[in-house]
């Protein structure tokens, strides 16, 4: 959120006031820019572009009000797609009222969703916050089993397997908008979006807010202090189901359809590795983390029914490798970015680039191979990977494969050292920088 | 009526044991490392397809040996090469690991075998009816089964309470840096713990692969569960685990049989419920439909009420 280069301000400087507001929030003024262009922007321009805009959107939403609970509160959930689902289900009910006949116009429905999730963020959270830490994240994966095995016990609700469908078009018109375009469903998930996530943004500053990081930093210390840490992360909790909810009104709006995957473990997980690979130590990396998977997802997933595997490595290895996330290895640069050294830096990284790619090509091509054989065996065994032609019952394409794969793997392992050796002078550059900045 | 009580209770013994089978490890890794272990469905399952596959090959019986042997080499690897290095970010780190790694599994198994289902069906060696109850026969594969898990109680509970290893475990439980302070190679222990547990998972994998579908999506099936006796049975406690099991075990396959809803109750009680009456759905569920949501029940009452479960001895 902190990128503001593009921003073209209202400078018609009638008064100071105005210009101050602009320059606090010029920001949010730039993301409101981008996010106005973006569906006309070519390649988006396109309704297949539109709703991959659209899903980003709303998985934005959900995974930022994961982070309230995760990232802001420390309290680890793997059910937090219940009150995306809830919510999802009050907004389409509220949709379907529409359709009989209630005269409110479709941008508000997620505001229905809004208060769904609200409500069940109230009514478990009550229970669920009074512990923290494991029992909390036991807890909640408790609850989402619980609530997607009654989502399949109640079908007049939720409809069971099939879900619960509804239309966003048969609903009073607004300024004649009648949502049959993706185009229009886009920007209503775009403003509430970014409504969204100001206010999210917002409240990680009020008070409460900041008492949420001291919960999750030192719970004893906050006690002793005085707060009451079970209300904070109760509100905490209620604040991220909120949000939630939103998310899923919005969802319930661009599938008008709400099914019980909408509550399933699947959902939740799929949310918990968006804030982690974004990185949840920083308020955009969930957005980071959303926009890449709901990519990923919808590009890979086209080319290779192994798409799943390939999320899982790239989790397991920002586990490992990368503990703050994408947004977390941007941040790691700012401080180096305007050394001398820097150059060097990027330098080890094209070289060390190269033989990683081999090594990934290697994978990749045992992965597909494999898959192929397993999953697909109706496809045959001759198939196009990287634009060659290459057939999965001859040893030479798997023999092929596993050099790539090691010989990358060894170089790759070589490599590291110049990337290790071009960071140190980069950092030792901008310490001895800041330190001759420092004395007078 | 005696019938269904005696064959209720027969199978919730059955199916008690088998979650006690799978759950046993991660109650020692869990109570031990306070790690949230994801995978462990994951071990359970791979041991499922590594005796399916061995069974193709060499036998039913030499693969009942080393299916679960690959498991534990299997964990010890995750343990040495995995868990080690996330565990200086922290639990949540940890917990996210083997979260990923239950993903990746079920998405290798699936490059390895496929989506569907195999045919891991009762080999011919256990497969005759054992003894026979009401005209219906007690397969023999259930015995075994059930002589297995109480062998894995007797060897584990003596292991941890007669052995020097068990005692320096149990002592690592409850006071990790001390036991470490002491000059115990408490890294080491983890490891050893790690792949036992994941043993004993894939060992219940061999015997509950061919009583459940061996398909990817077992391990999401078993997973949750399996986390619910933990934490009933109460941490690290072995003996709570044998209880939680087949508390669960019984509960449920009698849930399962009851065919009342609470619309029953209420006429039974003389109360007039219609159509018409608020949350109607909500009454009319029978008892047996609800029986999959009883484990998870159970669980979130626990954790509320008592954290430390029925035998633990301290929080989790």
């Amino acid at each position: 959120m902190s990128d503001g280069s593009i921003v073209t301000m209202p400078s018609s400087a009638s008064t100071a006031a105005a210009s101050r507001w602009a320059h606090k929030y010029r920001a949010w003024l730039a993301v409101a820019v981008v996010l106005l262009i973006l569906p006309h922007v070519p390649g988006m321009n396109t309704d297949f572009g539109r709703s991959l805009l659209s899903q980003m959107g709303i998985a934005a939403v959900f995974a930022l009000s994961f982070n309230v609970l995760f990232g802001q509160t420390g309290l680890l959930s793997f059910g937090h797609a219940v009150y995306f689902g809830l919510g999802g289900y009050a907004a389409i009910h509220f949709l379907r009222a529409i359709n009989h006949g209630l005269p409110i116009p479709v941008p508000l429905v997620p505001l229905a969703g809004a208060a769904g999730g609200l409500l069940f963020g109230i009514l478990f959270g009550s229970v669920t916050t009074r512990r923290a830490g494991t029992i909390f994240a036991l807890i909640s994966l408790g609850v989402g089993e619980l609530v997607y095995a009654a989502t399949f016990m109640l079908p007049g609700y939720f409809g069971g397997e099939e879900g619960i469908t509804a239309s966003r078009t048969r609903a009073p018109h607004l300024f004649g908008l009648d949502f049959g375009s993706q185009l229009e469903v886009y920007y209503v998930i775009a403003s509430w979006a970014l409504v969204a996530a100001f206010l999210m943004h917002a409240f990680m500053r009020t008070p409460v807010g900041r008492m949420c990081n001291a919960v999750r930093d030192n719970p004893e210390r906050a006690a002793f202090v005085g707060y009451n840490t079970q209300h904070v992360r109760f509100v905490a909790f209620a604040v991220a189901g909120l949000f939630a909810g939103l998310a899923g009104g919005l969802h319930a709006i661009n599938y008008e359809i709400v099914a019980a995957d909408a509550v399933s473990a699947l959902r939740s997980g799929t949310v918990l590795m968006m804030a982690y690979i974004g990185g949840a130590g920083h308020f955009a990396g969930p957005i980071i983390g959303a926009v890449t998977l709901t990519w990923l997802q919808v590009s890979l997933s086209g080319y290779t029914p192994a798409w799943l595997l390939y999320l899982g490595l790239f989790f397991i290895v920002i586990i490992l490798f990368a503990p703050g996330g994408l947004a977390g290895l941007i941040m790691m640069h700012a401080p180096i970015v305007r050394t001398k050294a820097f150059r060097g830096v990027l330098r080890a990284y094209a070289i060390a680039f190269v033989p990683a790619i081999v090594m990934g090509i290697g994978a990749a091509l045992l992965i597909e191979m494999s898959y192929r054989l397993s999953t697909q065996p109706e496809l045959g065994t001759t198939m196009r990977l990287f634009w060659v032609r290459m057939d999965a019952a001859t040893p030479w394409a798997w023999i092929a494969a596993v050099l790539l794969l090691v010989v990358g793997f060894q170089i790759s392992r070589r490599t590291w050292r110049y990337v290790a050796a071009a960071w140190t002078r980069a950092s030792d550059e901008a310490r001895t920088r800041t330190s001759a900045a420092g004395t007078p | 009526m005696l019938e269904l009580i005696t064959f209720s209770l027969l199978n919730g013994i059955v199916y008690g044991l088998l979650l006690f089978m799978l759950s046993s490890g991660l109650t020692l890794i869990f109570g031990m490392m306070g790690v949230l272990n994801f995978a462990h469905a994951s071990m359970f399952m791979l041991g499922a397809y590594f005796s399916y596959q061995l069974g193709r090959w060499i036998g039913f019986w030499p693969a009942l040996v080393i299916a679960p042997l690959l498991c534990g080499l299997v964990g010890a690897g995750i343990e040495r090469y995995g868990l080690r290095h996330v565990h200086k970010s922290g639990h949540v780190a940890e917990i996210l690991f083997t979260f990923g790694l239950a993903y990746l599994i079920e998405e290798l198994v699936t490059m390895v075998w496929g989506r569907n289902a195999v045919a891991n069906s009762v080999p011919q060696a256990i497969d005759f009816p054992l003894f026979q109850l009401f005209d219906s026969n007690f397969p023999a594969y259930k015995g075994l089964m059930m002589a297995i898990s109480v062998a894995m109680f007797v060897f584990l509970y003596l292991a941890l309470k007669r052995t020097r290893i068990g005692l320096i475990i149990q002592a690592a439980l409850t006071h990790p840096q001390m036991v470490g302070a002491l000059g115990h190679d408490v890294p080491g222990v983890f490891v050893l713990v790690f792949a036992v547990g994941s043993a004993l998972a894939g060992l219940a994998g061999v015997i509950g692969g061919f009583m459940l579908l061996t398909q990817p999506t077992l391990a999401h099936a078993v997973g949750p569960i399996v986390f619910v006796v933990v934490v009933v049975g109460g941490l690290g406690s072995l003996s709570g685990a044998l209880i939680a099991s087949m508390l669960i075990g019984i509960l449920q396959t009698f849930a399962v049989a009851v065919d009342y809803s609470m619309l029953d109750l209420f006429r039974a009680l003389g109360i007039a419920v219609t159509r018409a009456t608020p949350l109607y759905d909500f009454y009319s569920i029978k008892v047996a439909t609800a029986a999959p949501i009883v484990p998870y029940l159970l669980l979130v009452l626990m954790l509320i009420v008592r954290p430390r479960g029925l035998l633990g001895k301290r929080d989790v």
